[in-house]
C-alpha cells in the first residue's frame, strides 16, 4: 500500500547537515579562513561584491566560504543580507577622475598624458600552470617594482582628448538626475540610461560577456575601441544634511571602462564618436568591458539605430541579466510540479485517444 | 510538524521578516490590486532569503498581511508536507511565531503553490498564490511594453485566437493548467499554474485571493465574491479534468488526483493531491461528503 511521502522536515534537516559536512570537506585539511579568501581570492570577492551590490570584502568572503566557492550562490547570500540593511545615506557620485590609479591603459593612443600603466594584470602572462604555487612553503614572491604614481590630482581621461576636438559626444546627458533604486522599485520600460547601467552593474558577468561578444561578431555591431580602462581607489563622499558639505567616509576599489564607438551621424548630428560605459567594484575588467559594450548597444534607440540584435533589445537584456533572478527561476524546476504534470498527462492521453479514433489508418 | 503548536519567534528579525516600511509598500500595492481586480500592480519586490521562483512573491504577500493571531497553512501541489511547503511554513513559524495548521478550515491564511484546496474557503480567509509568470499574454507577446498596452485596451483577441487554434488542431482546448480567466469582466488574468480543475473555485469565492510574483515584481488580486470566468466558446464550453479512477486512499470521486507510479511494470494508483482533504475524507469514511465540492462552471 502506498503511503504518502511524509517527513519533509527531517529530510531537509538532514540535507542541511550533509551540506555542512561537504562544505567542510576533509577534516584533516585546515579550515579556510575568511582572511585567506579575502586576501587570496580577491577577484572572486570582487565579483561577489559587484553583482551583490554591496561593497564589503569580509561579508563577500564569508558568503564565498558558505557557498563552497559557488559565486552565484555567494552573490545570492550577499543580496539577501543587503536587503535587510537600512539606507543611511546616498553617496555623491564617485569621481573616477580623481582615482588613485593602479592600472590604466588606453588602446586608442600609444602614449597619452598620465601614461600607460599595466598594473596587476593577467594580460601577457603565458597561461602555463605554475607548479611552484603547489608548494605551500615556496618563498614569498619578490616585491614588485612599481613606478611612483607620476600624476597627482586628476588623471586626465583619454576620451577627454577627443572631447576637446568635439569628436566625441559629451558624457552623460540622459537620465542623470535622481536614478531609481532597482532594489526598491520595479524595472519599467523604456528604461533610461542610469537605470540600464544600474541593471548591468548588477548583471551576471557571463551573460554580459556573451552579449558583448555577440556585438563584436556582428549582432548589433558598435565598432568599439577600448578608449580607456582604469583601476584603482576612489573616495566615497556623503553630504550629511546637518553639515551641508561633503565628507569622505572611505575608499573603494573600482574598475572603469570607457569604450569609444563609431557613429555615422544622422540627419541632425554630424558623424561623431559615441561612448559605452562600464564600472565594477574591485578589479573586474572583463565585466566592466562587457558592460560598456552592452551599454553602447542598448543606446540604439537614443541614437536612432535599427534594433536588430539581442544586445540592443532593452527588455531582453535587462530582464535576463540578473544571475540571482535567473538561477532561482531555472532551479525552481526542481520543485514538485506533479499537479501540472498530471494535468498534461491527462491532456496528452486524451489528445492521443482523439487522434487514434480519428485516424485509425494512420496507425497501421 | 505538529499543526498548531506555535514555534518560538526568532527575535533577531522583524515580525514576518520584512521591515514595516516594506510591508506598508506591499499593503498599498495590495490595496490597489484589490481595487482593480485582476490588474497587475508593479511593486518594489525585495530580495528574500529564499530563491526567486520558489515563492518569494507569495512570501512577501503573506509577510505583509500576517498578524500574530493568524493561523497559517502552507501547501505545495495541494500537500502540506512537500519540501518547499515545509520550508516556507518554517520560515514563517520562525519569523512570526504564529500557529500553523494543516487543516484548511482552521487556517485564516493559506499560502499555496499550484492548487486551491478542495475544502471550500470561507469569508475572512485569505488565499495567497505563488506566481511564477503573472502575464497571461506572455507566451503570445514577449514584450512587457506591448502586453501592458494590450491590457489597457482590453485587447484579448490574441488569446481567443490561440484557444481557437487549439480547437482547430486538436478538436479541444489544449491548456490544462494556468488556464486564462477574465476577472470581474475586465482583466485577463493568469490564475498561476493551478490545474484548470481548480479554476471554477476562484469564481465568486468568499475568500480574498492575493497573487504575488516576486521575480517579476507584480501583485494582483481577486476580492471576495468577484466573478472569475475561464475563457471558452459557446460551442466549446470550458470543462475541467475528470478521472475514471477515484482516490485509492479515501475513495473520493471529485478531487484532483495525482498519479503515483508503484512499480516499474506500469503499476500505478491515483491519490488526492490535497492531503488534508484526503485525510479528513478517510476519517469520515462512514459518512462521505454528499455535496460535490466541484461544480463545472
Amino acid at each position: 500500500m502506498y503511503v504518502a511521502v511524509k517527513g519533509g522536515e527531517t529530510a531537509i534537516d538532514n540535507a542541511h547537515r550533509l551540506l555542512a559536512e561537504e562544505r567542510r570537506g576533509d577534516r584533516s585539511v585546515p579550515e579556510l579562513t575568511i582572511a585567506q579568501i579575502k586576501e587570496q581570492m580577491t577577484l572572486a570577492v570582487d565579483r561577489v561584491m559587484t553583482e551583490g551590490s554591496l561593497y564589503d570584502p569580509d561579508l563577500a568572503a564569508l558568503a564565498i566560504k558558505q557557498a563552497r566557492g559557488d559565486l552565484v550562490e555567494a552573490i545570492f547570500l550577499l543580496r539577501a543580507y543587503r536587503t535587510t540593511l537600512p539606507r543611511l545615506a546616498a553617496s555623491r557620485p564617485v569621481d573616477t577622475g580623481r582615482m588613485t590609479v593602479r592600472r590604466r591603459i588606453s588602446a586608442t593612443y600609444k602614449d597619452l598624458p598620465g601614461g600607460q600603466m599595466l598594473g596587476p594584470t593577467f594580460d601577457y602572462t603565458h597561461r602555463l600552470l605554475d607548479f611552484s604555487l603547489a608548494d605551500e612553503n615556496a618563498p614569498l614572491p619578490a616585491a614588485a617594482e612599481t613606478a611612483p604614481v607620476a600624476m597627482t590630482g586628476e588623471m586626465p581621461r583619454a576620451l577627454g582628448i577627443l572631447d576637446r576636438e568635439g569628436l566625441i559626444e559629451k558624457a552623460g546627458a540622459e537620465g542623470d538626475a535622481d536614478p531609481v533604486d532597482l532594489t526598491r522599485e520595479p524595472l519599467a520600460f523604456p528604461a533610461d540610461r542610469a537605470t540600464r547601467l544600474q541593471n548591468l552593474a548588477r548583471g551576471d558577468e557571463g551573460f554580459l560577456l556573451a552579449l558583448g561578444y555577440s556585438t563584436q561578431r556582428g549582432y548589433g555591431r558598435t565598432h568599439p575601441f577600448a578608449g580607456e580602462i582604469r583601476m584603482g581607489e576612489v573616495a566615497v563622499e556623503i553630504v550629511p544634511e546637518e553639515l551641508g558639505f561633503a565628507i569622505e567616509i572611505g575608499e573603494i576599489t573600482v574598475t572603469e571602462c570607457e569604450m569609444v564607438n563609431q557613429f555615422g551621424g544622422s540627419e541632425t548630428a554630424p558623424p561623431q564618436f559615441t561612448r559605452g560605459y562600464g564600472l565594477s567594484f574591485g578589479h573586474q575588467e572583463r565585466k566592466a568591458m562587457s558592460m560598456a559594450l552592452v551599454d553602447r548597444a542598448l543606446r540604439c534607440r537614443e541614437l536612432g539605430e535599427d534594433i536588430e540584435a539581442p544586445a540592443q533589445d532593452e527588455e531582453f537584456v535587462l530582464y535576463h541579466s540578473d544571475a540571482v533572478e535567473a538561477q532561482g527561476f531555472v532551479q525552481h524546476l526542481k520543485l514538485p510540479h506533479y499537479v501540472d504534470f498530471q494535468s498534461e498527462l491527462e491532456l496528452i492521453r486524451r489528445l492521443r485517444a482523439d487522434f487514434m479514433a480519428q485516424a485509425p489508418a494512420a496507425a497501421e | 510538524m505538529d499543526g498548531t503548536t506555535p514555534m518560538q519567534r526568532d527575535s533577531g528579525y522583524n515580525f514576518a521578516y520584512l521591515d514595516e516600511q516594506t510591508k506598508r509598500m506591499l499593503r498599498r500595492s495590495l490595496l490597489k490590486a484589490v481595487a482593480v481586480p485582476g490588474y497587475q500592480v508593479p511593486f518594489g519586490s525585495r530580495e528574500m532569503p529564499l530563491p526567486y521562483g520558489w515563492g518569494t512573491g507569495g512570501i512577501q504577500v503573506t509577510a505583509s498581511v500576517i498578524g500574530p493571531r493568524d493561523i497559517l497553512k502552507v501547501i505545495d501541489q495541494g500537500a502540506d508536507d512537500t519540501t518547499n511547503a515545509v520550508s516556507i511554513r518554517r520560515f514563517f513559524a520562525r519569523t512570526t511565531g504564529v500557529r500553523t495548521t494543516e487543516k484548511t478550515a482552521d487556517a485564516t491564511l493559506i499560502q499555496t503553490r499550484h492548487r486551491i484546496p478542495e475544502t471550500p474557503l470561507k469569508e475572512g480567509q485569505i488565499l495567497v498564490y505563488q506566481v511564477p509568470i503573472p502575464e497571461p499574454l506572455r507566451w503570445l507577446e514577449a514584450r512587457e511594453t506591448e502586453t501592458r498596452k494590450m491590457h489597457a485596451l482590453s485587447e484579448y483577441g490574441a488569446m481567443h485566437v490561440r484557444l481557437y487554434e487549439d480547437i482547430a488542431h486538436y478538436g479541444r482546448i489544449a491548456t490544462s493548467y494556468d488556464y486564462p480567466v477574465i476577472v470581474n469582466g475586465r482583466y485577463l488574468m493568469r490564475p498561476s499554474p493551478i490545474p484548470k480543475f481548480d479554476n471554477p473555485k476562484m469564481d465568486m469565492n468568499p475568500a480574498l485571493q492575493l497573487f504575488g510574483a516576486g521575480r517579476e515584481k507584480r501583485l494582483y488580486a481577486v476580492p471576495p465574491y468577484t466573478s472569475v470566468k475561464s475563457l471558452d466558446f459557446v460551442d466549446h464550453p470550458f470543462e475541467i479534468q475528470e478521472w475514471e479512477e477515484s482516490c485509492a486512499l479515501c475513495g473520493s470521486e471529485n478531487s484532483f488526483l495525482d498519479e503515483v507510479i508503484t512499480d516499474d511494470r506500469g503499476g500505478r494508483m491515483f491519490v488526492c493531491s490535497d492531503t488534508d482533504y484526503c485525510a479528513a475524507h478517510r476519517k469520515s469514511e462512514q459518512e462521505p461528503p454528499t455535496e460535490k465540492t466541484q461544480v463545472s462552471r
